[in-house]
């Protein structure tokens, strides 16, 4: 029995002796004032110790996640004949960004079970934070969140983004949007086979505001009433220069 | 070209909120209305957070109506001291009115009543200032151009105590009335988050009797300090205060403030009243169809514990 184990084991270690070696093209991120977005390059390759195992698809399926913060999501319906908001639902922590790719359908290249481990697809990723306290009733919160959040563009799926050539390179693009928050975005790669986890890799683009970004919204968090009152200088000052500019122009 | 905006946090494009500054500071001009409530609403459809769009807004009024003051100063349309007398009342209503939406937050709703709030009141005022203009234009064609405008004197605001003479509105009447006038807008426009001009302007021309000339200079003076006040307060407290996207707003807004003033006084009283009424009743149908229009999409996201 026991040597009948060893050699199962014998026999499944060369599938687990495969390991995802990953780079990305930066992982720094500055946000400037002509900040327009930033596409990602993702590489790598997989790294065998024996001969690649036959038969059992292989997949490579990255992940990248934004900042968590907590939103609401709301229900409007009617009451009175008026559209009102009636219900909503807190996630107490949802990212701000969340892109999966992969090198095919998801549903081939994960598990169910794998999936609930690692949170890689989206419902999995946010519903992982408050797992606990979702009924069924909240289920249609999360799937309007997701929804919605897809419609924005600011989370996405893209089954078939990662380029994968002989089993052994692969390679992705990930577009971060223009309207990204500060943080630090993590970057999870998964190697496959049969849907089940074989090896991970997880990094994280740090994505920073510079220069005068920087500079302004440091102003407005720790001197918030000076940059109260140099809001409004700048306000009178374009008001009385417009009026100057304009009459000077009559005359 | 594309803009990040360090405090919203968004990237958009810089010549669309040129335009849409210049627009707002046009009309900003003509009607003496700050106009928070058309550029709030237009700054959450390019993506604006909602928090940030009313607070900069603020600021971004602050500028317009500075711009648009200095030319009616010019050509002596603004009422000081009725401006003072307005002030006053609109600060204590303001300070009671944050206290109001405060209270208000606490019970939940907050948006809904602000919506209703909006769709009464605009459609009140547009309506009453609508029909009112077009009786004017009417008896204005039927009795030839040389005709006066009659103004109403009202008995009771005649028989108040404490008589000032305000000499640019040529009115000689009690403080009490331009108190409360001030007061009740300024609950309004903290509770509605807005510089309250569009609730001011029709106030002063039909319960005070001020000339339509004089209404929008002493409308966009008082403003000044409203919103100016606001904007401290939300840079204080909120942090929503987006000094990039104020700018941009406010570089059109200054220039549209100068061109809608010119155009403004070449108008004449009954036409710009018209104006303004038909906008006002074009915002309050797009708000009250929001209301009563089944939505596309039923859920909405936000910020945890903020309104949207």
């Amino acid at each position: 029995m026991i040597r009948l184990a060893i050699l199962l084991l014998a026999l499944a270690l060369p599938a687990r002796a495969e390991e995802v070696v990953a780079a990305l093209s930066q992982d720094r991120v500055s946000i400037s004032t002509s900040f327009d977005g930033q596409e990602i390059l993702i590489f790598g390759a997989i790294k065998r110790d024996a001969p690649a195992p036959d038969g059992a698809a292989l997949g490579v399926i990255i992940a990248v996640s934004g900042p968590g913060a907590p939103v609401t999501v709301r229900r409007k319906d009617r009451r009175f004949g008026i559209w009102v908001n009636v219900e909503s639902v807190d996630v107490n922590r949802a990212p701000s960004f969340y892109a999966v790719a992969s090198n095919g359908p998801l549903s081939d290249r994960l598990t169910e079970t794998e999936d609930q481990r690692h949170r890689i697809s989206i419902p999995r990723a946010i519903r992982a934070v408050g797992a606990a306290t979702m009924s069924a009733q909240s289920s249609d919160f999360l799937e309007a969140l997701i929804r919605v959040r897809e419609a924005a563009g600011i989370y996405k799926v893209a089954e078939d983004a990662v380029h994968l050539r002989d089993d052994t390179l692969f390679s992705a693009e990930i577009a971060l949007p223009s309207d990204l928050t500060e943080g630090d975005y993590q970057t999870r790669i998964f190697l496959t086979r049969d849907g089940a986890v074989v090896d991970s890799f997880s990094t994280s683009i740090f994505v920073r505001k510079v220069g005068l970004e920087r500079l302004i919204y440091n102003l407005a968090h720790d001197q918030p009433l000076i940059y109260g009152l140099l809001s409004l200088a700048i306000a009178i000052a374009a008001g009385w220069g417009a009026s100057a500019i304009f009459r000077l122009a009559r005359n | 070209m594309q803009i990040y905006l360090p405090i919203a946090e968004v990237s958009v494009n810089a010549f669309v909120l040129l335009g849409l500054g210049g627009f707002v500071g046009v009309l900003s001009g003509m009607f003496g209305v700050g106009g928070g409530f058309l550029m709030t609403p237009l700054l959450f459809m390019i993506g604006i957070p909602p928090a940030v769009a009313v607070a900069t807004e603020a600021n971004q009024i602050v500028a317009s109506s500075f711009s648009g003051v200095l030319a009616h100063l010019r050509r002596k349309t603004v009422d000081l001291r009725m401006g003072f007398v307005l002030l006053i009342g609109g600060l204590v209503g303001a300070g009671i009115g944050v206290q109001v939406f405060a209270i208000l937050r606490e019970l939940g709703q907050v948006d809904l009543l602000v919506r209703l709030c909006y769709v009464l009141f605009l459609g009140v005022i547009g309506a009453l200032m609508f029909i009112e203009s077009l009786n004017a234009i009417r008896k204005a064609r039927a009795k030839g151009p040389a005709q006066k405008i009659e103004r109403r004197q009202r008995g009771w605001i005649h028989a108040l105590p404490l008589k000032v003479k305000f000499r640019t509105s040529g009115l000689y009447i009690s403080v009490i009335p331009p108190l409360l006038v001030g007061f009740f807008v300024g609950i309004l426009a903290a509770i509605m988050g807005v510089g309250g001009g569009f609730i001011m302007v029709p106030a002063m021309i039909y319960l005070l009797g001020m000339p339509t000339k004089v209404v929008v200079g002493t409308s966009l003076f008082q403003i000044i300090f409203v919103t100016g006040f606001a904007t401290l307060l939300h840079a204080t407290t909120n942090y929503t205060v987006d000094m990039v996207l104020a700018v941009l707003l406010l570089v059109g807004g200054v220039v549209g403030a100068q061109i809608g003033t010119r155009i403004g006084t070449r108008l004449k009283a009954e036409q710009l009243r018209i104006l303004l009424a038909a906008m006002v009743l074009l915002v309050c149908g797009k708000l009250a169809a929001d209301l009563l229009l089944e939505p596309a999409e039923l859920f909405s996201v936000g910020d945890a514990g903020g309104h949207s």
